[in-house]
């Protein structure tokens, strides 16, 4: 071991003595390198936002093949396809699709969530008050897009089955939970619309994250 | 108490342990045991996670049997709203599409053939944290109190690089990613995240990912709250605001008390735990023992850690024993001569932004102790006369 220690220590030595400045290629060298290695900014990294090559990779998507996945519909609702449900029709459909879960009346089960649930208009408290009480969030107490409920419905449930729901039914669930919400009457017959149209009780109870980030408190 | 946004109550540990397995009086006198197609851990050691056991669930990183940063690929903690899905890495392709001049759709393989990156970042629930918060018991393990958390070396592909490759139109301000798993799990993410530091992933710890951290690739959202990278990633659209989907509406939002909530409230903020001693422990000896354990900042690196041993009436700076990295983690030490005396343990994290980790009790004055999401208060251990630990939440 020891002739190769005297080795690198020679080695090292030389370095030292012919790069007295900073700024030969070698330093610089080195010096970018290491930046490179040391960031975890990918953007200084070959690959990052500031590269510019482009690799010619992956294969052009057809809009056949994105309307297929590409269901979401979006807090103004553009998206909502054709279709109506009633109020009665969605009490039907949700006896049988949601309540095994849901339970009868949207009341929930240990793990799965409560639908239904408003506050009396003379409660002590206003009604979104969730962080100094142990409140359990519903749709009408929380929700603040009537979008999300059909985007949901339509995207996930039922749980065992999801995606096999008719347009026409997702429509309907969504007007039975409103109306069990009491957000809409139980006439009112749910289309793009008219569900477009529905405002939710905690719409404007939300704020984009406020935290500093430099603080104790926030 | 349920919460929701924690796949539900935790169960309790086992409370029986398995029989110790018997060593030979002296295993220099006979061979040992012949190779092996994968290396098992020692029979000695059997961390497990804490599963629920739904679909909709969680299961629990085993924080107080694990040392250094990383945690092995098997104990990382889960969290899925539907399940773990089957993909083929064969068939799974990533759309993206919208607001972009080429919408593509990418294999696994095209994935794999861009310039790749490798990092070490944590992953927590932003629901980690609740029980200790709520209501602190001092029957509480770090594993309930704080495994929603695990660290990982990833390694993937630049988002920007894939977002360059289809040409994103300069009006799109936001993007949607969505999963592949049975609720289409789908999250609004600001744009700015991609052209910072958000990766598609396809490896952890030098294998593929496992199928419960996304398998075959997932969105990796550094210092973000584990619900926003996308697990089973299928798509990414482009767009000029937020969808406002279930996940970032009526989840993942902290209500306040002035009667509003936060959305989008995506980045953890610097927070800590001492893993070792904990509940259950029981300290026998007196002399010097290592306070250790673990800290991160979902905005950047951490730049101390400090440790109390009178309740946080006195701090001592702690030991970091690896170089801190943007929102990874750290694991810092510090040396205690116990001598039988009464003492409360507690961590404090700060971040190179000046963070500092809060209290509890400034927590609740500021947010009520039902709000949701985002629990970073310093907690601890207490350690009586006796040597027994419990925990200690009430700061």
């Amino acid at each position: 071991m020891r002739p190769i220690h005297v080795v690198c220590t020679f080695a090292a030595l030389a370095l030292c003595g012919c790069s007295g400045s900073s700024n030969t290629p070698n330093a610089a060298m080195n010096a970018s390198s290491n930046a490179a290695f040391t960031s975890y900014d990918a953007g200084r990294v070959p690959g990052g936002p500031g590269a510019k090559q482009l690799y010619a990779l992956g294969h052009p998507a057809a809009d056949s093949a994105i309307a297929v996945m590409n269901q979401d519909i979006g807090s103004d609702g553009l998206e909502l396809p054709d279709g109506s449900g009633t109020v009665t029709r969605g009490a039907a459909v949700y006896a049988a699709q949601c309540s095994q879960c849901h339970g009868a009346k949207g009341e929930g089960l240990p793990t799965f969530p409560k639908l239904v649930g408003r506050d009396s208009a003379d409660a002590p408290k206003p009604e979104f008050q969730f962080s100094t009480t142990n409140k359990t969030k519903t749709i009408g107490n929380y929700w603040p897009y009537a979008t999300t409920l059909f985007d949901y419905i339509k995207r996930a449930m039922p749980f065992a089955t999801p995606g096999s729901m008719t347009d026409d039914d997702v429509y309907a669930v969504t007007a039975y939970l409103l109306s069990a919400n009491a957000i809409i009457s139980d006439t009112v017959t749910l289309n793009a619309p008219t569900l477009r149209a529905v405002r939710m009780p905690a719409r404007d109870h939300f704020v984009p994250d406020n935290r500093k980030p430099n603080g104790t408190i926030k | 108490m349920t919460v929701e946004g924690q796949g539900g109550a935790v169960p309790p540990a086992p409370a029986v342990p398995p029989p110790r397995p018997v060593a030979p009086l002296d295993a220099t006198a006979m061979p040992g045991a012949p190779t092996a197609a994968l290396g098992a851990r020692s029979e000695y050691f059997a961390p497990t996670r804490i599963p629920n056991g739904t679909p909709v669930g969680s299961s629990r990183t085993p924080l107080q049997d694990l040392t250094g940063t990383i945690t092995p690929a098997d104990l990382h903690f889960e969290r899925h709203h539907a399940g773990i899905p089957t993909l083929d890495p064969e068939l799974h392709t990533l759309t993206i599409h919208g607001l972009v001049d080429h919408p593509m759709s990418f294999t696994v393989s095209d994935i794999k053939r861009f310039p790749q990156i490798t990092r070490t970042y944590f992953i927590e629930c932003s629901g980690n944290g609740g029980a200790g918060y709520r209501d602190p018991k001092p029957d509480t393990t770090p594993q309930p109190l704080a495994g929603l958390f695990s660290t990982s070396e990833w390694t993937g592909v630049p988002l920007a690089t894939l977002f360059r490759e289809v040409g994103v139109q300069p009006n799109a301000t936001w993007f949607l990613a969505e999963g592949g798993d049975s609720c289409k799990l789908a999250r609004s993410i600001p744009i700015a995240k991609a052209w910072d530091d958000a990766m598609i992933v396809w490896a952890q710890n030098g294998e593929p990912l496992r199928p419960a951290q996304g398998y075959p690739m997932r969105l990796l959202l550094p210092g973000f709250e584990g619900n926003s990278n996308v697990k089973w990633l299928r798509r990414l659209e482009l767009g000029t605001k937020p969808w406002m989907t279930r996940w970032e509406t009526s989840k993942y939002t902290d209500p306040m008390p002035d009667g509003m909530a936060r959305i989008f409230t995506f980045e953890i903020d610097a927070k800590s735990v001492i893993t070792s001693p904990c509940y259950p422990n029981t300290i026998t000896a007196r002399g010097w023992h290592s306070v250790n354990g673990l800290a991160w900042s979902g905005r950047g690196r951490i730049t101390r850690v400090e440790v109390s041993i009178d309740g946080g009436a006195t701090w001592h700076d702690a030991e970091l024993l690896n170089t801190p990295q943007p929102k990874s983690t750290v694991r810092f030490q510090y040396m205690w001569n116990w001598q039988a005396a009464d003492a409360v343990l507690l961590s404090r994290a700060t971040d190179d932004a000046g963070y500092v980790q809060p209290t509890r009790s400034a927590m609740v004055a500021e947010r009520g102790v039902y709000t949701d999401y985002h629990y970073n208060q310093i907690v601890g251990w207490k350690v009586d006369r006796s040597g027994a630990v419990t925990f200690h939440g009430g700061t």
